[in-house]
């Protein structure tokens, strides 16, 4: 994977001496919060609820064995001992104290990895398939791409005081397991004959106006990755908004401008800048390569995996959290950070340090983070998932549930963000336990539930087949549910089921909206999803809302 | 007739460890909010809120927030104000085990 070369360390370090120094004179009382917050926020440190939180880039997911560790360390010298991985392939610490965040950027830079560009105005960490360079479906690594972005968006001159933050995703496969369609900037590597490009979206967001990215450009040779971007983001730059923050984002600008003139507007751009980059770029490109070779594969007998199949234990977690390789001797292997009960996407140092020490022992040293909020070992040889699994075990890191209804993404909520209007962690911790507890959900099968505590989404709610927005209604935390939504290749936005429940209705409610579905699927292999395809909201509905059934009845 | 005003506490957070805190009627700042002053005039809480944004150096973002007199000096009423006098309901963190920001052995 990649290494920060010299001028990438120069970099890091001189920005953590800058921000070293601003937070010294913050303490000393030279520079006002006015003065410091803008300079907080583009070194990642917010301050909550409860507390300051850094939020740090792991960039398109990937992590060595090392990082990993280091971000345990931080965890336990700095921290309450966990970290909390996010929907955008970050990490977030809850509970810094000011004076320590210094040290705190300092540790990570000395594991290549900073909190730059993690908030603000400013093209945000670069996100992607957590399943790159080991998907059975992959056409290409998206991740030197990914890379060339990263180094291209941070601290670009022109791309620092934006209408507002900008986020891009880039896959290579065509099953689509990064969002892409939700992202300002969606890349989506496709075949054109014998040519590989990218189909590039744009416009796609969640928040309070969720919309589905439109394709700007069908097919963009590769070699024009970067100038293509930058036309899209100086376009986006001149024309967003800037009087309301709320449309100011680029689905917004394309919405108010029409996408095919938004269109003429970005390939306008496209062909000025075009002549400016010589090929730079993709010497750049070449070298980032070099660095994602894939690893030297093992061939070996792979009979320890079906061997241990007869345990039912181990079939369970092979049947949710395996998926196919490209290498038919290896598995790609999700742990789950879904225990029941548990924080979705919390994970102890102590924790941290077992995913490490496997990766590097089972798993050619690679890590990566989902957006769904798992950890991932990429290169699993299937003689070694039996060790794995009993020593994620041993770790409480064995959950069979990947894809299931206790897999859930929930964003912190009201239990730690200060922008949140309700909770969401609880939710989640509790549909999981009574799901669990009514020993359903292997039964019920893919189904996922996506929780946002407020309408800005980070919990990608309008994407979940069962969606769950946390608000404030009259003082009071209120839950609606939206139906029918996917993030993936089909995306879709959800569709809102009616009134909100109150914090002690949720559960129940979900409960009696996965009883419908057992009831009204055709067979067990029809998921949540395709029910829903099928029938529509009207049996959902009437599910969530039975006394209002009556009503009409009478 | 105008509306009784709701009586209010003047809170923020800690410039230092970020933590919730509350004025108190003798110009301290307190980790407890039953120990907030209890502000039952509008002008004397502006006056209190422009005292507190005043102290750049140990204070963050303070405002008035809803409360009411309880059984052992001021409660909040808000939700949100609620869980900012105990922390997260995930883990037994911050002010529910008397517990500042930072690591454990802090």
């Amino acid at each position: 994977m990649y290494s920060y070369n010299d001028f990438d360390e120069a970099f890091v370090r001189e920005r953590v001496a800058q921000f070293t120094s601003q937070v010294e004179r913050r303490i000393d009382g030279s520079l006002t919060e006015e003065e410091f917050r803008p300079l907080r926020l583009m070194n990642g440190l917010y301050l909550q609820l409860h507390a300051y939180m850094l939020r740090v880039a792991i960039p398109y997911g990937t992590l060595n064995p090392n990082q990993m560790r280091q971000l345990a360390h931080i965890a336990e010298t700095w921290d309450k001992g966990y970290g909390h991985f996010t929907t955008r392939q970050n990490i977030q610490y809850n509970w810094p104290l000011l004076k320590d965040v210094p040290a705190m950027l300092t540790a990570l830079a000395d594991v290549g990895m900073h909190a730059i560009q993690t908030s603000g105005n400013t093209i945000r960490n670069v996100t992607s398939d957590h399943f790159a360079a080991a998907a059975a479906d992959e056409i290409e690594d998206p991740r030197p791409y990914a890379e060339l972005l990263r180094q291209w968006s941070t601290d670009h001159p022109e791309f620092q005081f934006l209408p507002r933050k900008f986020k891009i995703a880039v896959t290579g496969s065509p099953n689509d397991r990064a969002v892409v369609k939700s992202h300002d900037i969606g890349l989506r590597m496709i075949r054109r004959g014998d040519e590989v490009g990218f189909e590039v979206l744009i416009g796609g967001g969640l928040g309070r106006t969720p919309m589905i990215g439109q394709v700007v450009r069908d097919f963009l040779p590769k070699e024009d990755l970067l100038p293509y971007c930058e036309a899209i983001v100086s376009v986006y730059n001149l024309l967003g908004r800037r009087d309301n923050k709320y449309k100011a984002r680029i689905k917004i600008t394309v919405h108010e401008n029409g996408l095919d003139n938004i269109r003429e507007q970005v390939e306008q751009r496209f062909a000025e800048i075009r002549p400016q980059f010589h090929g730079h770029d993709q010497a750049l490109l070449e070298d980032i390569r070099a660095a994602f070779a894939p690893p030297a594969f093992r061939n070996a007998e792979t009979s320890a995996h079906n061997i241990a199949l007869a345990d039912p234990v181990y079939r369970a977690w092979a049947d949710t959290n395996l998926s196919e390789h490209r290498n038919a001797q290896y598995s790609i292997v999700t742990i789950s950070i879904k225990k029941h009960g548990d924080t979705p996407g919390d994970a102890t140092a102590d924790q941290m340090r077992v995913m490490a020490d496997l990766a590097e022992r089972y798993g050619h040293s690679e890590l990566r983070i989902s957006h769904e909020q798992n950890v991932i070992l990429p290169h699993v040889h299937k003689s070694d998932l039996p060790a794995v699994h009993a020593a994620l075990q041993q770790a409480g890191l064995g959950t069979a549930n990947v894809g299931l209804i206790s897999d859930i993404i929930a964003c912190p909520g009201m239990d730690y963000c200060a922008l949140a209007t309700a909770r969401s962690i609880p939710v989640a911790q509790q549909i999981a336990l009574r799901f669990d507890e009514l020993k359903l959900e292997h039964d019920v099968g893919p189904l996922k539930i996506k929780i946002s505590g407020c309408i800005n989404a980070c919990g990608h709610h309008h994407v979940g087949h069962i969606g769950i927005l946390g608000l404030d209604r009259a003082g009071v935390e209120n839950y609606q549910i939206t139906l029918g939504g996917d993030g993936t290749e089909t995306a879709v936005i959800g569709e809102r089921a009616g009134p909100g429940f109150a914090y002690d209705e949720i559960v129940p409610a979900i409960e009696r909206l996965v009883h419908a579905y057992l009831e009204i699927r055709t067979e067990p292999s029809e998921t949540f999803l395709q029910t829903y395809r099928r029938l529509g909201l009207a049996p959902f509905k009437a599910a969530l809302y039975p006394a209002e059934g009556e009503k009409d009845a009478a | 007739m105008s509306r009784k005003y709701i009586p209010k506490v003047v809170t923020a957070n800690a410039l230092l460890e970020g933590d919730v805190i509350y004025l108190t009627a003798d110009d301290r700042w307190t980790r407890d909010h039953a120990e907030a002053e209890l502000i039952e005039d509008e002008a004397h809480a502006q006056l209190r809120l422009l005292h507190a944004a005043s102290q750049k150096g140990t204070v963050v973002g303070a405002y008035l927030a809803d409360a009411r007199e309880g059984s052992n000096g001021p409660e909040p009423i808000h939700f949100r104000e609620v869980f900012r006098t105990r922390g997260p309901s995930n883990y037994a963190h911050g002010k529910q085990v008397g517990e500042l920001p930072g690591p454990r052995h802090h």
